[in-house]
């Protein structure tokens, strides 16, 4: 208000004085609300770096009195972080290899190919992105119960090489933009569908299955029902659950479990920072509205 | 009959009939999953929901029992039940017009806008059990962050997670941390709405308020039906919520966070009550596809599609 009265002499500039008070409103706003998102990760890192008497101080520090970087390392020895990291790594490796090559294949069938049934096909494929996770969850639990394999990594294997409704529907949406004369191409000289994925549409989707690459990527590195679901040995333990049950042995010694979920935290926290456009991507595909 | 089809087959050429078995083939990995992992597991639960199931030995039919259980016979059905709906109610409407809001402020042109939009949204790229510990030690009555910036504005905090009354609030305030998802979605669309549309709004001496509400709204009304479909059918599946921020997964507080999952989680898998868990599943589901059919009925009167006039 008061810069506006400031301007008030200056007619001519008048318009563009008040879009830029608005402007530095807004900033402000926007500036003091960062502050505020930020605030939570920053609290993780000090709690993360203080000493337990520190923790028990009131009022908390915002900055801690000395940095105890050893918490880190105290807290990756306490338990078995390192095994925990392999397994959820092979995991993910798994998702994103078979999320990746699976659903493109399928997607591919859908945008591309006509046959019969296909619209009949594509509807159950929608519809189930309905379902509650929890409706199949118990089933298929019972099912690998039966097959023996809970307390194998299969459970969390297979379903990733069997598609996956919602990538599916954004990949069809992404292939159904891709000119048809691009592929037409191919067909005329006698190429196969197959060859046609692999060696026209893959390379042109590369973005779009990066997109999917990083989306099951962090899926599989946040899960958190599958492998407490279909994992009882600890040296299968994910890092999901081995912070959860970190927890158990250090209770309510802050600085210990702050480092453990800053540790799991940090790669994905990375690969946003790296990778952003791909989660971005990932959004504007949710959306699907516009494909 | 079969002469006819067998005369007419071959009009439909050799090469149509190569391309549908291509067709399938493609679809394949997906159409074994789809029976595999999704409809045989359904059609298993559903029947096993009339039985008296526990994955050893036993599995007598015993009609609707587990049903009639759940409605008159567990209060804790009743109680996970309104936990999750109060989930539900509050989290939607709330982490809905936070994104819609911050998608408007982060739509406007100013200094350094790629930096804030990268930092609303990181929040809502991270997830698991870290992000429960986080806030857990945010919550924290004494030497959490909340309580202590709440102290220097007068106001002494509540026990969040341990005191029932807070703990959903708390489990929603975490939830609009990560309120830059959906505002991404709606930054998309708004970034779609013409410029004309507001110029001529402009011209003709309308408000920001009375711009905002006759041309952005309708404008991102799909991009809104969409959002609250997803979040809608999200909340219900909240359980981790309650399983990780909780001690043991036991609820929590006079079971104030033993949301409806969490509940047939225990079902299921501590006690293998498993045709009452399966039953209990198969309810969610049909609460579930009611409230959304009824949602996508309203949203006929509210959502606006360009260039179409159903």
């Amino acid at each position: 208000m008061g810069s506006s009265l400031y301007y008030s002499g200056q007619q001519t500039d008048y318009r563009k004085k008040r879009v830029s008070l608005r402007q530095i409103v807004i900033f402000i706003v926007l500036a003091l609300g960062s502050i505020l998102f930020l605030l939570p990760l920053w609290w993780m890192i000090a709690t993360s770096l203080k000493s337990m008497q520190e923790i028990a101080q009131y009022p908390p520090t915002f900055i801690p009195q000395t940095f105890h970087i050893d918490n880190y390392i105290r807290t990756w020895v306490a338990a078995p972080f390192t095994q925990y990291t392999l397994n959820t790594l092979l995991l993910s490796f798994f998702a994103v290899t078979g999320n990746v090559i699976v659903n493109s294949f399928v997607a591919y069938g859908f945008a591309r190919i006509r046959f019969r049934g296909k619209k009949v096909w594509f509807s159950i494929l929608l519809a189930t992105m309905m379902i509650p996770g929890f409706v199949t969850l118990i089933p298929q639990y019972v099912m690998f119960s039966k097959l023996h394999l809970v307390g194998t990594y299969y459970p969390l294997i297979i379903p990733q090489f069997l598609g996956s409704a919602f990538y599916i529907f954004m990949l069809r949406q992404f292939y159904l933009s891709i000119p048809r004369e691009l592929s037409e191409a191919a067909k005329i000289d006698g190429a196969s569908h197959f060859y046609t994925w692999l060696r026209v549409i893959i390379p042109l989707s590369k973005p779009a299955l990066a997109t999917i690459a990083i989306l099951s990527f962090n899926g599989a590195w946040n899960d958190f029902l599958g492998p407490l679901l279909y994992v009882n040995d600890e040296s299968l333990y994910t890092l999901q659950i081995g912070l959860q049950s970190f927890r158990g042995s250090v209770q309510t010694q802050w600085n210990y479990l702050m480092a453990g979920s800053v540790l799991v935290l940090l790669p994905v926290i990375v690969l946003f920072f790296v990778f952003q456009r791909y989660f971005i991507e990932g959004m504007n595909l949710t959306a699907g509205t516009k494909g | 009959m079969k002469a006819m089809i067998g005369q007419k087959r071959p009009k439909i050429s050799k090469l149509a009939r190569q391309e549908e078995r291509q067709g399938y083939l493609f679809i394949l990995p997906w159409l074994i999953g789809l029976f595999g992992i999704t409809l045989f597991p359904m059609l298993f639960s559903l029947y096993a929901s009339f039985t008296n199931y526990d994955v050893t030995s036993r599995m007598d039919f015993i009609g609707l029992d587990n049903y009639r259980r759940m409605f008159t016979d567990d209060p804790l059905f009743w109680r996970s039940l309104s936990n999750t709906l109060y989930y539900v109610v509050w989290m939607v409407p709330l982490t809905t017009i936070g994104s819609i809001l911050l998608a408007l402020l982060l739509n406007e042109k100013v200094v350094g806008m790629r930096f804030f939009r990268t930092i609303y949204y990181l929040p809502a790229v991270l997830s698991g059990v870290g992000v429960y510990f986080l806030w857990m030690q945010l919550l924290s009555p004494t030497s959490g962050l909340i309580n202590t910036l709440l102290s220097w504005i007068g106001i002494s905090g509540p026990a969040w997670l341990s005191d029932p009354m807070w703990t959903k609030p708390a489990i929603i305030m975490m939830k609009m941390w990560a309120v830059g998802g959906g505002m991404l979605l709606y930054l998309a669309s708004l970034q779609g709405v013409p410029a004309q549309l507001y110029e001529a709004a402009k011209l003709d001496g309308a408000s920001v308020f009375r711009r905002f509400w006759h041309i952005t709204l309708p404008m991102i009304s799909p991009v809104i039906f969409f959002d609250v479909i997803t979040s809608f059918i999200g909340g219900f599946q909240v359980f981790q919520e309650g399983y990780v921020m909780t001690e043991n997964g036991s609820g929590g507080s006079m079971n104030s966070l033993l949301f409806y999952n969490l509940h047939m989680w225990h079902k299921a898998f501590t006690v293998f009550d498993m045709g009452y868990a399966m039953g209990m599943a198969w309810v969610l589901f049909a609460i579930v596809l009611v409230l959304t059919l009824i949602n996508m009925k309203l949203s006929k009167r509210w959502v606006y599609y360009e260039g179409e006039d159903q």
